[in-house]
């Protein structure tokens, strides 16, 4: 039930999440972060079993803080990918492996912006546009029809709140509000949690 | 459901007269649904050797990572470059080292020795059992498709720009009749001392 979705735009990429934390039939949080921050200018998106994305996800990210300290820079946002599927890879023919779908967005100097899809099988593909759990099924279609490389910040939103209404319409969970972030050569940015009342129908 | 048709793909290698050529589909897809079509599945280990890989996508990159990290380890300390016959033993060892908890992948050699400058095709199967034909290797989820398609159309001694038509159209035609595989493809023709890789017009559904 738990939907993340990213798409990349004019020297940005985007990644938005549903913002529920769901345990069994109880909704225990209405406004749960599933993003979590990789370096100055990288973020990743983690949904699956929940414990798993909590530990997977510090995990990562206080390796990849570890390596910004003895090494004195950042990795690539290609090496974070990378080096987030290996830890997944190994893990798969462990005790116990991961299972969490994860979306990785961020901004190199040298790459410009990327957008890394990853499974719960360590599978990853770097894509212009992305989705996770039963909502892409819906949703990908419409980026495939809708999506432009050189789309601006407010487009993007704008073909963002069209997923959402499709989803609202067509999907039969709920999704109450959807958290919003950009990657850019700026840095991390946060928009207002995108809320039911904003979704847009979606017109031809 | 199988594990090696999670993900779907294809995988051929052909032999030419003093050239040889691989191509692969493009799909990764998780079951029904298609996630992307630029995964190549072919993977240079040099400039005269290319690993192609169908199977699980994850184990795809896991071998070729681990197989390049080998690959590059051997050209230090032996200071030449590998011969194909010599990699598929490597290839071969490291999936038979996983005998009982293998990695799901299907692997297709294509690559010229070079102190013989021999063309050099080669397949196994997901444990390492090593296979070396002297026409052409296939696998994926289309398999038995592109069996029936290389049988029909290689013939031997074929020049690069007919190999490249010979191997293409065995592709094209077998991955339009597999649901898992498709959405592009990449042919490199490989002859000693040049490499061309094209990119063919395919069915994109």
């Amino acid at each position: 039930m738990e939907f993340s979705i990213g798409f990349q735009g004019d020297n940005f990429v985007m990644l938005a999440t549903d913002s529920a934390a769901v345990h069994s039939i109880v909704m225990f949080k209405q406004d749960h972060e599933k993003t979590i921050k990789l370096g100055s200018n990288t973020i990743m998106s983690i949904t699956g079993q929940s414990g798993d994305t909590t530990q997977f996800g510090e995990y990562i990210q206080k390796n990849l803080q570890l390596y910004k300290i003895k090494n004195g820079y950042e990795m690539s946002t290609h090496g974070m990918a990378n080096y987030t599927r290996k830890q997944l890879a190994d893990a798969l023919r462990s005790r116990g492996p991961y299972q969490v779908n994860s979306l990785i967005a961020g901004y190199d100097k040298n790459e410009g912006c990327g957008l890394y899809f990853m499974d719960y099988l360590a599978s990853m593909m770097k894509v212009p546009f992305a989705a996770h759990g039963y909502g892409s099924y819906f949703v990908l279609s419409i980026l495939d029809r809708w999506y432009r490389p050189d789309m601006t910040k407010e487009e993007a939103v704008t073909l963002l709140k069209r997923c959402m209404g499709e989803l609202k319409t067509r999907f039969i969970v709920n999704l109450p509000a959807i958290n919003v972030k950009f990657v850019d050569d700026e840095g991390i940015h946060e928009l207002p949690p995108i809320t039911e009342s904003e979704y847009e129908k979606l017109t031809l | 459901m199988s594990i090696m048709s999670y993900n779907g793909g294809a995988c051929i290698a052909m032999k030419g007269r003093n050239c040889i050529a691989i191509a692969s589909d493009l799909r990764f897809g998780i079951q029904g649904q298609t996630v992307g079509m630029d995964f190549e599945k072919i993977f240079p280990m040099n400039d005269h050797l290319y690993l192609g890989l169908t199977g699980l996508a994850s184990d795809i990159l896991t071998v070729s990572e681990r197989l390049e990290f080998h690959i590059k380890l051997y050209e230090l300390r032996e200071n030449r470059k590998i011969s194909p016959k010599t990699f598929l033993s490597v290839l071969s060892n490291l999936l038979y080292e996983k005998r009982f908890g293998p990695y799901f992948i299907e692997p297709v050699i294509a690559g010229i020795d070079p102190k013989t400058r021999q063309p050099f095709i080669a397949s196994c199967d997901l444990i390492g059992c090593p296979m070396e034909p002297e026409d052409f290797v296939v696998t994926g989820t289309c398999a038995t498709q592109l069996y029936g398609m290389c049988e029909a159309l290689w013939k031997p001694d074929m020049q690069p720009d007919e190999l490249f038509e010979c191997c293409s159209q065995a592709l094209l035609n077998a991955v339009d009749r597999d649901a898992g595989s498709g959405w592009g493809a990449v042919v490199h023709i490989i002859e000693v001392g040049k490499v061309t890789t094209r990119r063919l017009k395919a069915r994109m559904d």
